[in-house]
């Protein structure tokens, strides 16, 4: 792994430093968007505000809106209200100078089944008039990057998920553009595959790009962001860096994992009293989460308790909150980490992971 | 760049995407390629010899038909191949880029239109070994075929529009073919509409096919005494009338097709 990897991505800061010191102009703003379908309001006055040359995490459970308002920006839909600008331009105004400045990789890979990995590039490449040398070096560049050399003359139709996934990532690319929107750009990729995505994003956004990006995986929104939105129900309900947003949620968490699921009342009832709020328990994975004021003391206090009540405990620690945690309070859903193998299977609804309250 | 020199740039490009795409997929193959080869020999032999008709050669006059059939159902492909380039998300791709809005459709039309040449020519390669002859000046002959390919290219349209109302692929096919069917039957592709009942001797009078048919007859010189065209204006003055449609349907479903579009897209 090159060294700039292992630094970028240390935990619980993020990879990249924002281009330029001063974060004034917005790269990308939504104000008050509406965008209404038949049964459903999928924006429902959505707000966002994306600085220049930073990157954006936008999360939300399933059916928040986060593919709408991507499409949004992407200029596909427009909106039935409110309004929407990518790099100053209006994108309702002037779709097509938005399109000259944004590379946009969708949530289920878009790309030529066909058609070679080659080609497919190359295509892209000629849509943005590099012309035949420049999008033919393009391409070749990009495969490279995307470890995908040995495969560029194969049909995609025989590309694996995660291969496809990476050549439409390569796709939004083609232009290094000013303004980058990736609507789940790794889910369904292997660690190694996410790792050079990530580099990919990375020296992208090292360039002064920005990068609005929708993801399953808190984690990587917590390495990536330097902010983060999250979405429900078409609105924005929180926006901050992943710090904010752990500190909103406050204090620290108190979390056991029981050997048996059953205990799991019991043991949100025994423990309720040192808690600062109510316990959470996860059917799952056994567990429950206490929220705390202060670290001190409490562990002990915790395992001494159920240990009376003859609860019997396999793993307890004290942590600061994780983004999981905001997105549990927040939306009321854990977030969604059932999907692993991306394209097309939906994840499937957050039941077993709902709280029992 | 022009608006119109992007929309051609850009549709080429797209075009040329569409045409790769044909090449490798063995039903559309069939379809521009072997279906009419097929056709070709089947009339030739089938019918040019079942029906015999005094002193003249039926396999000409059919063979024509069998070129205008040809073509109409190569129409086919306009409409699904939109319905699903949209299904696939690939059109959504395509319209992040900094395209011209018109490049899809044109690129579409364009590649149809490339796929009918092949079509012919594999046919009139055909048709002359199975001993079918123009007979009329080189320039009547590219004029005919100039005709054909201009009614193939008009009728792409129409079918573009069939493709983006209905937009399930699976279901466009059979769509189009409730169009193009009574298009190509009810008409004097194969027979001549005298013998037809009366309502439907009108329709085979004023449809496009027909005139369309009747003009590459005219223009090959493969008409035929035993199979007299009729009185209906547009069969009488069959090369007018074929041009006359293809002006209406480019100036009708051009801009249909594109508001068509629009809304199939921006969902
Ligand atoms: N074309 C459409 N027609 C009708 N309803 C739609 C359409 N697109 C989205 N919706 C609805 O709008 C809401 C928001 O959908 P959207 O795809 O933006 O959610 P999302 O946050 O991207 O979800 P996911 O995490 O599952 O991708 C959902 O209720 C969805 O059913
Ligand atoms: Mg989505």
């Amino acid at each position: 792994m090159p060294p700039s990897v292992a630094r970028g991505f240390r935990r619980g800061e993020p990879a990249f430093e924002p281009g330029g010191e001063a974060m004034m102009t917005a790269a990308i703003v939504a104000r008050e968007v509406v965008k209404k379908y038949a049964s459903v309001t999928a924006l429902d006055g959505f707000d966002l505000e994306v600085a220049e040359g930073t990157v954006m995490g936008l999360l939300g459970p399933n059916g928040a809106g986060k593919t709408t308002a991507v499409r949004v920006f992407a200029t596909l839909i427009q909106p039935d209200s409110g309004h929407a600008e990518v790099a100053g331009i209006d994108v309702v105004a002037n779709p097509r100078a938005v399109r000259e400045v944004i590379g946009l990789s969708g949530q289920y890979a878009a790309v030529d089944e066909l058609l070679t990995g080659y080609e497919n590039l190359e295509l892209i490449g000629r849509l943005y008039h590099l012309g035949k040398k420049g999008a033919k070096a393009r391409a070749e560049e990009l495969l490279e990057q995307f470890d995908l050399t040995e495969a560029a003359g194969r049909r995609l139709k025989e590309y694996s998920g995660g291969m496809r996934r990476r050549l439409d990532l390569a796709g939004a690319l083609v232009r290094k553009p000013k303004v980058l929107i990736l609507d789940e750009p790794t889910t369904g990729l292997d660690i190694r595959s996410r790792e050079a995505t990530w580099e990919a994003i990375g020296e992208l956004v090292a360039s002064g790009s920005t990068l609005l990006l929708t993801t399953q995986y808190l984690e990587e929104a917590d390495r990536l962001a330097h902010r983060i939105a999250v979405i429900d129900h078409g609105k924005l309900i929180a926006n901050g860096t992943a710090d904010e947003l752990k500190d909103q949620v406050g204090g620290h968490r108190l979390e056991v994992t029981l050997r048996d699921a059953a205990d799991l009342d019991h043991a949100r009832a025994v423990l309720a009293p040192i808690g600062h709020g109510e316990p959470v328990a996860t059917q799952e994975d056994r567990r429950v989460v206490v929220p705390i004021a202060a670290a001190g003391g409490v562990l002990v206090e915790g395992v001494r308790r159920l240990d009376m009540a003859g609860i019997e405990v396999v793993d307890a620690s004290v942590r600061r909150p994780t983004l999981d945690d905001v997105f549990l309070a927040l939306t009321g859903h854990r977030a969604d980490k059932a999907e692993q193998n991306g394209e097309g299977v939906k994840a499937e609804e957050t039941k077993n992971e709902e709280p029992v309250r | 760049m022009s608006a119109v020199g992007l929309a051609v740039g850009d549709g080429v490009v797209l075009a040329k995407r569409n045409l790769t795409r044909t090449l490798r997929v063995p039903d559309l193959m069939m379809s521009s390629l072997i279906m009419p080869i097929m056709s070709t020999l089947l009339f030739a032999y089938i019918f040019g010899s079942a029906i015999q008709v005094p002193g003249v050669s039926y396999t000409e006059f059919l063979l024509v038909g069998v070129f205008v059939q040809t073509v109409v159902f190569n129409s086919v492909i306009t409409g699904s191949g939109l319905a699903e380039d949209i299904q696939k998300g690939i059109v959504d791709r395509f319209r992040s880029l900094p395209i011209s809005p018109y490049s899809v459709l044109i690129g579409r039309t364009i590649s149809d239109l490339a796929n009918n040449v092949l079509s012919i020519v594999v046919m009139v390669v055909t048709g002359l070994l199975v001993g079918w002859r123009i007979d009329s000046s080189a320039g009547e002959a590219a004029a005919g075929f100039v005709l054909l390919l201009a009614f193939a290219y008009a009728l792409s349209w129409v079918l573009a529009v069939v493709g983006l109302s209905v937009r399930a692929p699976e279901v466009v096919t059979n769509a189009s073919f409730m169009i193009i069917m009574p298009l190509c039957f009810i008409a004097n592709t194969y027979v001549s509409p005298e013998g037809f009942p009366a309502v439907l001797r009108v329709i085979a009078e004023w449809n496009p096919v027909s005139a369309v048919t009747q003009a590459v007859r005219e223009l090959f010189g493969n008409t035929n005494p035993a199979f007299p065209p009729g009185d209906a204006w547009p069969l009488q003055n069959a090369i007018l009338a074929s041009f006359l449609w293809i002006v209406v349907m480019l100036v009708v479903f051009v801009p249909f097709a594109t508001s068509r579009y629009r809304k199939a897209v921006a969902r």
